[in-house]
């Protein structure tokens, strides 16, 4: 595996750097093979498999008849026979209807056969928000798929992850779940030129801090660092983790970042209860209780399915107020009303169901 | 027929008003499929739909206000603005329910007519499906169940040739959509979709079949959809299908084609058909203020209907 930080990099958006990992990925293997609805389609998956379709053909790139299951074995057939397939969902919750194959096949098909077959696929699938999208096009279910074993679950924050995260995924053996956010394919960040990879399994420390630890993943990891830069202005230096994978979790590096702050809070796109931040917190409660001067918080969406109109999914999704907030509860931290209180100013001043453009983060 | 136009159309000139702040799934184009069943059905009966469900709404009776309202994410819609566009339903016009994860609500309807048939009330189900819907395993699952257990239920297929921007061809071997539903024995007919008449005459056939207690019927319905797949413009520009294709099938305009044959028929039927319009422009534009002026749903709206009691 390759990580090469110092190379050229340039400003891409998310969406873009999907389709150049895309690229690279089918130029370095004739094998990789790339299916969904409407790979092709004049909207290309939300931009992110730009002129990839007219480059490689219609046997290595091609639209799907409305058969999500089926889809889905036929990839796990195909990587049985040396192929590598990337499997598109526009929605995480038409990718549902693939449960079966997901769980019943992919996920086992390594461990079932005593190793003697592999099933190198990778299924994206975007999760939706805003707009009225609602109860069944929202769907933030990475719990789901890490629950399972024999997945592992990629959620990548910036453009660079993307890129980074999405050929390390083609390239690893096993059934890899990558979950893009549909508001971060419109973010513009820093991507590095050429080949490069990032480690399945790693985090990134994305701010370094010492008053209290700050796990997210996905677009959470904005809201997280909204968070850290408001807090910073009376003290508070918030140490950010950037997940990047969410299973295999990479516990070493918030454990050494717990140990340095002894607070943490996680941030996470999907139901609150049985979800990513309560497998965090239950981790570190387990390997380093005694670091631990407060109990830990998670924030995430109620135990609700998503409304659809605006007037209700404005109090649905956590934002960086609500971040901060549990920051200065923990932190004991009285004078921080100030602090908050601009952050629901800025996050009342949007429209909650359209993304903030204005805050593309500065990594 | 006229009420699905006019209301698609008002729908699609204020979407751009971005206060309808939900996806839009119009029918502007396939006005007869619906018009024309739901002319056969009873008003006891009861249908099912999916994402592009206005049209079957509108035509069989829905309240225009509490749809209106759901588009605006108001508390008067039909789910109180938790479910929007695409999952409307009115209980009392017999529609039951409506979702957009393609395929999900065919078992559902199926599990229904099993109740109405057990029940002995002589309702008939009528399910919206597209001809992508075609494609998905659970369909297939449901005819062949609906078909052994000698079910009432329509299932009623839309065929639009797209699945977004996908043409059939592209999707589905050549053959015709009605062998699907043969091959689990059941009674079909495919007709011309823009032919509001043969819609209904076919459809009243498929009723009386289905109430002397032979099975399912499945028909298909052959029609285009004019606007994009979601959302409010015309986009024969974006390279999936021609500007050429569309005017052909303009040309075929499913209440031109209703107009014409009433004219045949009655002298007087264009002074009708005028009113008819005036009457439902009223209709909608009240259903329109009515939205706008309704409350949006208070937050604690969030936390109900989790479980039920
Ligand atoms: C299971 C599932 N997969 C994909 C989608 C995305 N999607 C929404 S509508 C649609 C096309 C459906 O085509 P068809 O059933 O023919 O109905 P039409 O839109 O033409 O009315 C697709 C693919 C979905 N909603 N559900």
């Amino acid at each position: 595996m390759q990580t090469n930080s110092s190379k050229t990099q340039r400003k891409l958006s998310y969406a873009k750097a999907l389709v150049e990992a895309t690229d690279i990925c089918m130029e370095r293997d004739p094998k990789v093979i790339m299916f969904g609805l409407g790979v092709n389609d004049p909207k290309r998956i939300f931009g992110t498999v730009g002129n990839l379709p007219e480059k490689y053909g219609k046997d290595r790139i091609f639209d799907v008849p409305l058969s999500e299951n089926a889809l889905t074995g036929i990839a796990v057939g195909a990587a049985t026979m040396g192929y590598r397939a990337i499997l598109t969902h526009q929605r995480l919750d038409f990718a549902l209807l693939s449960l079966d194959q997901i769980i019943n096949n992919a996920a086992k098909w390594h461990y079932m056969f005593a190793g003697q077959w592999k099933c190198p696929i990778v299924i994206r699938m975007i999760i939706g928000r805003g707009w009225g999208q609602g109860p069944q096009h929202s769907q933030s279910l990475q719990a789901i798929f890490a629950h399972i074993p024999g997945l592992k679950v990629v959620m990548p924050a910036t453009p660079a992850d993307a890129k980074g995260l999405f050929i390390a995924s083609v390239e690893d053996s096993n059934p890899v779940i990558f979950l893009e956010h549909r508001w971060l394919h419109y973010l513009e960040g820093e991507v590095p030129d050429g080949y490069y990879s990032l480690p399945l399994g790693k985090s990134q420390i994305s701010l370094e801090g010492n008053s209290v630890t700050l796990v997210a993943s996905s677009y959470m990891v904005y809201e997280s660092y909204r968070a850290a830069e408001a807090l910073k202005k009376i003290g508070i230096s918030a140490e950010v983790i950037n997940l990047q994978t969410v299973s295999p979790l990479d516990l070493e590096t918030i454990i050494k970042s717990v140990k340095k702050t002894g607070h943490l809070v996680v941030a996470d796109t999907g139901h609150a209860s049985f979800g990513v931040p309560a497998e965090i917190i239950s981790r570190v409660t387990e390997n380093c209780f005694s670091a631990l001067k407060s109990a830990p918080v998670r924030i995430a969406c109620p135990d609700y399915p998503a409304p659809t109109t605006f007037a209700l999914a404005k109090h649905y999704y956590p934002r960086s107020s609500d971040i901060a907030e549990a920051v200065l509860k923990i932190l004991g931290e009285s004078n921080g009303f100030e602090i908050t209180n601009n952050l629901k100013n800025i996050e009342q001043s949007l429209r909650p169901d359209v993304p903030d453009l204005k805050f593309t983060g500065p990594f | 027929m006229i009420r699905v136009r006019e209301f698609e159309e008002t729908v699609a000139t204020r979407y751009s008003e971005q206060e309808m702040r939900c996806p839009v799934h119009l029918s502007v184009g396939q006005e007869a499929p619906p018009s024309g069943l739901c002319e056969a059905l009873a008003e006891k009966d009861q249908i099912f739909s999916h994402h592009r469900s206005h049209g079957h709404y509108v035509a069989k009776g829905g309240s225009l206000k509490k749809l209106i309202s759901e588009f605006y994410g108001k508390a008067t819609g039909c789910t109180r603005g938790v479910g929007g566009s695409m999952h409307a339903m009115d209980v009392d016009a017999g529609i039951i329910a409506c979702t957009p994860i393609v395929g999900g609500i065919m078992p559902v309807a199926v599990g229904s007519a099993m109740a109405h048939k057990y029940d002995g009330n002589g309702i008939v189900t009528a399910v919206f499906l597209g001809d992508a819907t075609l494609e998905e395993g659970v369909v297939h699952e449901s005819f062949n169940f609906a078909s052994l257990k000698k079910l009432p239920i329509i299932f009623f297929c839309e065929n639009n040739f797209f699945s977004v921007y996908t043409h059939l061809r592209d999707r589905q071997p050549d053959r015709p959509l009605v062998d699907l539903a043969a091959a689990h024995k059941m009674d079909v007919y495919s007709v011309d979709g823009n032919d509001a008449v043969e819609v209904f005459r076919v459809s009243q056939l498929a009723c009386e079949s289905i109430r002397k207690g032979n099975g399912p019927v499945f028909i298909e319905a052959i029609t285009y959809r004019w606007r994009e797949h979601c959302g409010p413009n015309y986009d024969n520009d974006i390279g999936y299908r021609t500007e050429e294709e569309f005017q052909e099938w303009k040309k075929k305009c499913p209440v031109e084609k209703l107009t014409k044959q009433l004219l045949l028929e009655d002298k007087d039927a264009e002074e009708k058909i005028k009113k008819i319009h005036t009457k439902i422009r009223k209709e909608i534009e009240d259903a329109f203020q009515f939205a706008l002026e309704s409350p949006f749903p208070a937050k604690e709206e969030l936390f109900k209907n989790l479980y039920a009691n």
